[in-house]
């Protein structure tokens, strides 16, 4: 089936199975009006198409420098992949920085490949209904690498636990015109924003049901997004300004999350509302 | 912010010694990378990110177990924010009322700022009872009138809790609608009127 044909009937089928849902079983059974829809879709997550360019991209010479993304060092060593997504954000010592995975490939896209920082970062997510993002595609793929791995964020070194005391602090720190904080909808167990269920991010259980599924394909955007994505449309819906793809905050914020969900399995890419 | 909150969050810092020294101690001061992490977009400042008093004192992990003084004096300054109607109409009109209620525009970077703004108060309270997709991070308000009346307690009450809710909640999760300019005073009205009209869905 194309891209194109199996978008089609997805938009269908959301429709069918939003309205059934709600229809028959009332706002208490419909928390995730998409359970049914991602049981039907079982392996057929439309992320695959992502993950498969993501990895042709991973392995092909490109860039001034004419590499590939083989000698990236995600920090289990250069060139490994699996496994590697599970245990990031970490200390590296070449950037004296902890990094999140998004961060530490722009760095090898740089380094390894002579790839413009500021034009990699200028635009790191796809416009709604445009081709993903190189940046988007390897995280994919990336991800894909780490499924099942145990995740395992570390605090092995000062700056990780830095990070991670930042991270606790920037969750819980209201601001703006709402008065909004992370902490705001994701500190209790099962909250709901309209129908949406709200992960308890200031748990093990939370934590975990959130890291492990991110990237994640998006049904109503039509695409995968990723963790700093994530980050930056909560952000934006606080009613703050643009959280800077990549900045220390939101590696912060991802480490604080990470830590918490130490012990879940990786999933990811999933599918999300 | 006021000098006498200066001088509270001092003694929340000291308060703040409770929480686990290893954490208190890494997390260190935040400006700079709450400086550097954000840029200004749309309608968006930066100066969004600056805190007042009261955001500052809500921020803390604990906030839940701010003492009891402290409450009292947010919730004391929370009540002088409030500016009641000049004409002493409180309920405006139920059906502008559930549009405002419907509706999440306003105040993010990606809304058109020329756009009226809306309560989105279904994103975390249930009001009318055909509405079924409504958040639960806040109380159910279906029936409000039941619990509340509608005599000018009430009215007086519900006012000043859409105002501004930390006048009677030290620290409630709820946005400051009247104080911070979210909605005007007639919008106000008219979720007034939303929770208190008998005609209103929430109340049939």
């Amino acid at each position: 089936m194309t891209p194109r044909s199996w978008l089609a009937r997805t938009g269908a089928f959301i429709v069918v199975t939003l309205a059934s849902t709600v229809g028959h079983r009332g706002a208490e059974a419909a928390d995730d009006p998409f359970s049914s829809y991602r049981q039907m879709l079982g392996e057929d997550n439309p992320a695959e198409l992502a993950v498969a360019r993501g990895e042709e991209v991973w392995k092909t010479p490109r860039g001034p420098s004419n590499a590939s993304l083989a000698g990236c060092d995600l920090g289990l060593g250069p060139g490994v992949v699996s496994g590697a997504y599970a245990s990031l954000p970490r200390y590296f010592a070449d950037t004296d920085s902890v990094m999140d995975f998004e961060t530490r490939l722009v760095h090898c896209m740089v380094t390894v490949q002579g790839f413009a920082r500021d034009e990699l970062t200028a635009k790191p997510f796809s416009e709604r209904g445009a081709r993903q993002t190189d940046l988007e595609v390897l995280t994919a793929y990336a991800a894909t690498q780490s499924r099942g791995t145990t995740i395992d964020v570390p605090q092995q070194v000062r700056q990780e636990r830095e990070s991670y005391a930042r991270g606790r602090a920037l969750f819980y720190r209201r601001a703006g015109p709402y008065d909004f904080a992370c902490a705001t909808c994701h500190s209790a167990d099962h909250r709901r924003i309209r129908l949406q269920e709200l992960p308890n991010l200031t748990g093990a259980e939370g934590a975990r049901s959130a890291f492990e599924h991110w990237p994640a394909y998006r049904i109503s955007q039509g695409a995968v997004r990723t963790m700093q994505w994530r980050l930056s449309d909560c952000v934006r819906q606080q009613r703050l300004p643009e959280l800077v793809f990549g900045s220390q905050a939101s590696i912060d914020l991802i480490t604080y999350l990470g830590v918490l969900a130490r012990g879940g399995a990786m999933d990811a890419p999933s599918l999300r509302r | 912010m006021r000098r006498g909150s200066i001088v509270l969050l001092i003694v929340l810092g000291l308060a703040g010694c409770s929480t686990p020294r290893d954490q208190a101690a890494v997390a260190g001061d935040l400006t700079p990378i709450i400086r550097s992490s954000f840029r200004a977009r749309g309608q968006a400042g930066l100066d969004r990110l600056e805190q007042t008093g009261m955001q500052r004192l809500c921020s803390s992990p604990q906030a839940d177990a701010l003492p009891a003084d402290l409450k009292q004096r947010l919730q004391r300054e929370a009540l002088e924010s409030v500016r009641y109607p000049d004409d002493g109409r409180w309920l405006g009109d139920w059906q502008r009322g559930e549009q405002i209620a419907q509706s999440g525009v306003g105040l993010q970077y990606s809304d058109k700022p020329e756009a009226p703004h809306g309560g989105n108060c279904y994103a975390c309270h249930q009001l009318s009872g055909s509405e079924i997709a409504f958040g639960t991070i806040g109380p159910s308000l279906y029936r409000y009138r039941e619990r509340n009346e509608g005599g000018v307690d009430s009215m007086r009450r519900t006012w000043e809790r859409i105002w501004n809710a930390h006048a009677f909640n030290a620290c409630s999760l709820m946005p400051r609608f009247g104080d911070a300019g979210i909605l005007t005073p007639d919008q106000i009205r008219d979720l007034m009127a939303l929770l208190l009209d008998p005609q209103s869905p929430v109340n049939r």
